[in-house]
């Protein structure tokens, strides 16, 4: 064939990696491998994709073994985020599968004298009509999927699926609760040292002098690394580091400058900004109405991962190997290797899971830290942990965020006309998004610094801060405007949601307002305003979930609440009903929700998925913010951090709505706004009390009742 | 010093006030055993200590000498787990499940002394433990499903 023929469009991540043996090898022993390049961080993604290979290639699940990522044989997928792998490595899978299975039955064929039509494939058996067979396994060679995929093989119809839609097990739990080393944590080559990091007590804080000589002289000590303000230590044991680590932080002398705002998050209002009108529309003039107005704020947040981040690094001449819970092991290694000053083939880094991290925790800073310690004791791997008061310190946040709202009611209970102006610093700051620079933390800390790469947004329509900032519902008259505030005063980068959280939270408890002020039912007043007949059926499957009643007053100091979301407008539909309890402080009982995700993959999957993200944006509302002074980030342990316990889980209870012929999407975020507005919304229901900042403290509550 | 972790007696040459963590996950080789806050505020690192559920990370090596410490690795194995294992993998109740031994061992510790808790003496049971994935529906019903189990044992 000729070699000229224009690239074709291959489904997704197929695009970027175009040979079938990036992704796929069928083995001689009856197994077949999968190569994701994304990575499980307790979603159960490989599940999914397993049961999407399984199902293409008409093979047993158990069959099926995940390689897990690393550079130079996985396919580069970029980064595991934004709810996207199920889109863009699932259908790379899904093609490649399907590929293969006919290129496998072409070469039965052709054995069994038999035409395509002729064959059935069960559990790799291929059998011909007269009931000659052969096996995949027999029928493979390393030239089989030696090959660019065509993009041309067609997977299955929804309809014959037999093991996508089911609910398959998790293959990762049963290692996980048995207390196998399967997390980087416990990963120990042999040999291995471990270090720690000596972080400076604030952003701005200078090294005025630090004495080495008596850490150096500690038990078990094998070297002490200064390097500019980067402070780190690697002994052989791994209590000796973490005492030598202290010691180091102790004989360490700064000096600090006030150089954070006041903790309050409409400090955004006053800073330097970039303003971007992102949707304008102009209908017909706005007819009389009633003018309302909201402002609704929301603290930093942290991403709070169970466990700190941890890494492992070794140093053999000259070359590097780096184990990792990145979300992105080519991004990773592309800043990685300015900061090392060697060329990105001279390192090797190996994925291996984590704790769930929500977004872009430490894992990438602490790869940093570790290959710098590393380099100190050539020859030995070194695991840096870090401890938890360093994750709270330093770890990148979530942006501090400030919504303004202003519509017009006209007499007819419609909303005529819709403002909406968002304030935020970026929502992204992972190795490889910015051109220049980079925000790995010891980067920036050594003798000669690398530049610090700005906080972005990804683009709209998927948006960063600006994420659901565009309303859903249908406004004759409408304006959005995010307003970007370059020059964040803290580390801040990609949690679970984005700007979504507060923007959909901004939205639906400015429509609750709107609906109270037009005196018709919250959730009627909603579809007045949605077209979107997904949309609609999310909104009416949660009110038939929680037997909602229009205009219905609990009793007792109990209230429900409504919200509702696309996430980025154009991935799943959530819609959520909380029943609150405001008592001595706000309790959340109860959470339904229904969702549509289209294709459902692996319900039970799903719904874990589902229970995770509404507990935890529970959390969020409830309880969440990162604390910090004028010079300082001033939380260092849960105590500082409070998140939901067992005893304030509410019950959550999660409806599906399958839609086999449309395509997967994510379902790991999006949760997060839709909670937030309904816990809001309960609130006033329950006791006429309207909460616009978050976190809804005891102090807030207090305030505003008190008003 | 002396310890014995899952009836195995472990001599190990760490400092005394060495938290007892570090030397079950790098001595003992008992990774299930995990760090999350070295505070005692999280759970993680929990096992059970003569019959009592205690965070390995608050307790300095010196002070268990001669006691019998269970961890995670001593209930059961992936090829035969606890009840309580497979009631964890029974209910899928994990999402990172890096909060999941710790809770384990909390679990075991009550269930162990109370064959048929309520609700309260569960959530009793748990309050030393977090999960950051909100799981936590999910780990109560697997408990349950164990309380169960071991009744009929
Ligand atoms: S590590 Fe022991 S309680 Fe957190
Ligand atoms: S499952 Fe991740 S912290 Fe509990």
């Amino acid at each position: 064939m000729a070699e000229n023929t224009a690239r074709r469009k291959l489904p997704g991540s197929l695009e970027t990696n175009r040979k079938l043996s990036q992704w796929l090898d069928i083995n001689a022993d009856g197994t077949v491998n999968m190569r994701p390049g994304k990575i499980e961080i307790g979603q159960g993604i490989l599940t999914a994709l397993r049961q999407i290979v399984a199902e293409e290639l008409d093979v047993n699940l158990n069959r099926v073994k995940v390689v897990t990522a690393v550079t130079a044989m996985s396919p580069n997928e970029g980064v595991t985020s934004g709810s996207r792998s199920i889109e863009e490595s699932g259908s790379a899978f899904r093609y490649a599968a399907a590929e293969a299975r006919e290129l496998l039955l072409a070469r039965a064929g052709a054995k069994l004298g038999a035409t395509l039509e002729q064959l059935s494939v069960s559990d790799g058996v291929v059998c011909a009509r007269g009931g000659a067979s052969v096996t995949y396994w027999e029928l493979t060679d390393a030239s089989l999927l030696d090959r660019e995929a065509t993009g041309e093989a067609r997977p299955k119809p929804p309809a014959q699926h037999k093991i996508v839609g089911t609910a398959a097990p998790r293959v990762d739990i049963p290692r996980k609760v048995a207390g196998l080393p399967v997390y980087v944590q416990d990963h120990e080559p042999s040999g291995m040292l471990h270090g720690r990091v000596s972080r400076p007590p604030s952003y701005s804080a200078e090294l005025i002098g630090v004495k080495l000589d008596d850490v150096r002289a500690m038990p078990g000590v094998v070297a002490v690394v200064r390097d500019g303000r980067f402070l780190g230590v690697v002994a052989e044991r791994e209590e000796q580091a973490i005492r030598a680590a202290r010691r180091l932080a102790r004989e360490a002398k700064w000096s600090e400058k006030p150089t954070l705002p006041e903790m309050n998050p409409r400090y955004l209002l006053d800073w330097p900004e970039k303003t971007e009108v992102i949707s304008e529309k102009k209908g017909a003039a706005a007819s009389a109405g009633r003018e309302f107005s909201g402002e609704y704020t929301r603290q930093f947040l942290a991403h709070a991962s169970i466990a700190p981040s941890c890494a492992t690094a070794q140093y053999d001449d000259g070359k590097y190997t780096v184990w990792t819970h990145s979300q992105g092991i080519y991004p990773l290694r592309g800043e990685l290797a300015p900061a090392l000053q060697v060329p990105p083939e001279d390192i090797v880094v190996r994925h291996v899971e984590g704790a769930g991290c929500y977004g872009q925790n430490a894992a990438d800073d602490v790869a940093l830290d570790a290959a710098l310690l590393a380099r100190a004791a050539p020859g030995r791997a070194v695991r840096v942990q870090w401890m938890r008061e360093d994750e709270f310190a330093w770890e990148p946040y979530s942006s501090a965020m400030v919504v303004k709202t202003r519509a017009t009611l006209s007499d007819d209970g419609r909303i005529s006309a819709w403002h909406l102006d968002v304030w935020s610093h970026g929502h992204s700051s992972r190795p490889g998004r910015a051109d220049d620079g980079t925000n790995l933390l010891a980067a920036l800390h050594l003798e000669k610094p690398l530049k610090r790469a700005p906080a972005a947004n990804p683009p709209l329509p998927g948006g960063g801060s600006h994420r659901n900032a565009i309303p859903i519902y249908e406004f004759p008259n409408q304006r959005v405007t995010n307003h970007l505030v370059p020059d964040p005063p803290l580390r801040v980068s990609s949690l679970r949601g984005l700007g979504s959280q507060t923007n959909v939270f901004a939205i639906e408890s400015f429509m609750d307002e709107l609906a109270v002020a037009a005196d018709v039912d919250p959730i009627e007043f909603r579809l007045r305003h949605l077209v979107d007949s997904r949309a609609r059926a999310v909104v009416e499957k949660v009110a038939t979930m929680a037997n909602w009643k229009p205009k219905q007053q609990l009793a007792g100091n109990l209230g429900r609440g409504i919200g509702f979301a696309r996430y980025k407008n154009l991935a799943g539909y959530m819609a959520i009903i909380a029943e609150v309890e405001l008592a001595e402080t706000l309790r959340v009982l109860r959470v339904w929700s229904a969702v549509d995700v289209g294709q459902t993959i692996n319900p039970d999957g799903l719904i874990n998925q589902m229970e995770g993200g509404i507990i935890q944006a529970v959390s969020f509302v409830l309880r969440e913010e990162v604390k910090y002074d004028r010079e300082r980030v001033t939380v260092r342990g849960w105590d500082d951090y409070p998140i939901l316990s067992f005893a304030e889980v509410p019950q959550v209870v999660v409806g599906l709505i399958n839609r086999p012929e449309l395509p997967a999407v994510g379902a790991g975020e999006g949760q997060q706004g839709p909670v937030a507005a309904a816990v809001g919304n309960a609130l006033f229901n329950a006791s006429g009390v309207r909460l616009r900042d978050m976190p809804f403290t005891r102090e807030r509550l207090l305030a505003a009742m008190a008003a | 010093m002396d310890i014995t972790v899952n009836g195995r007696f472990l001599s190990v040459a760490a400092d005394p006030e060495t938290p007892l963590l570090y030397v079950l996950r790098n001595d003992a080789g008992c990774k299930g055993v995990r760090f999350g806050c070295g505070t005692g505020h999280c759970g993680t690192c929990m096992v059970i200590i003569d019959g009592k559920a205690v965070q390995s990370c608050d307790v300095p090596v010196s002070a268990v000498a001669g006691k019998s410490i269970q961890t995670v690795e001593g209930i059961g194995t992936l090829e035969q787990p606890h009840p309580l294992q497979r009631a964890f993998v029974e209910e899928q109740a994990a999402q990172c499940g890096y909060c999941i031994t710790g809770i384990i061992m909390s679990a075991k510790a009550l269930l162990d002394a109370n064959k048929n808790p309520s609700d309260d003496d569960l959530k009793e049971a748990l309050s030393k433990n977090l999960c950051r994935c909100g799981t936590h529906q999910r780990i109560v019903r697997a408990i349950k499903r164990a309380a169960v189990e071991m009744r009929k044992l």
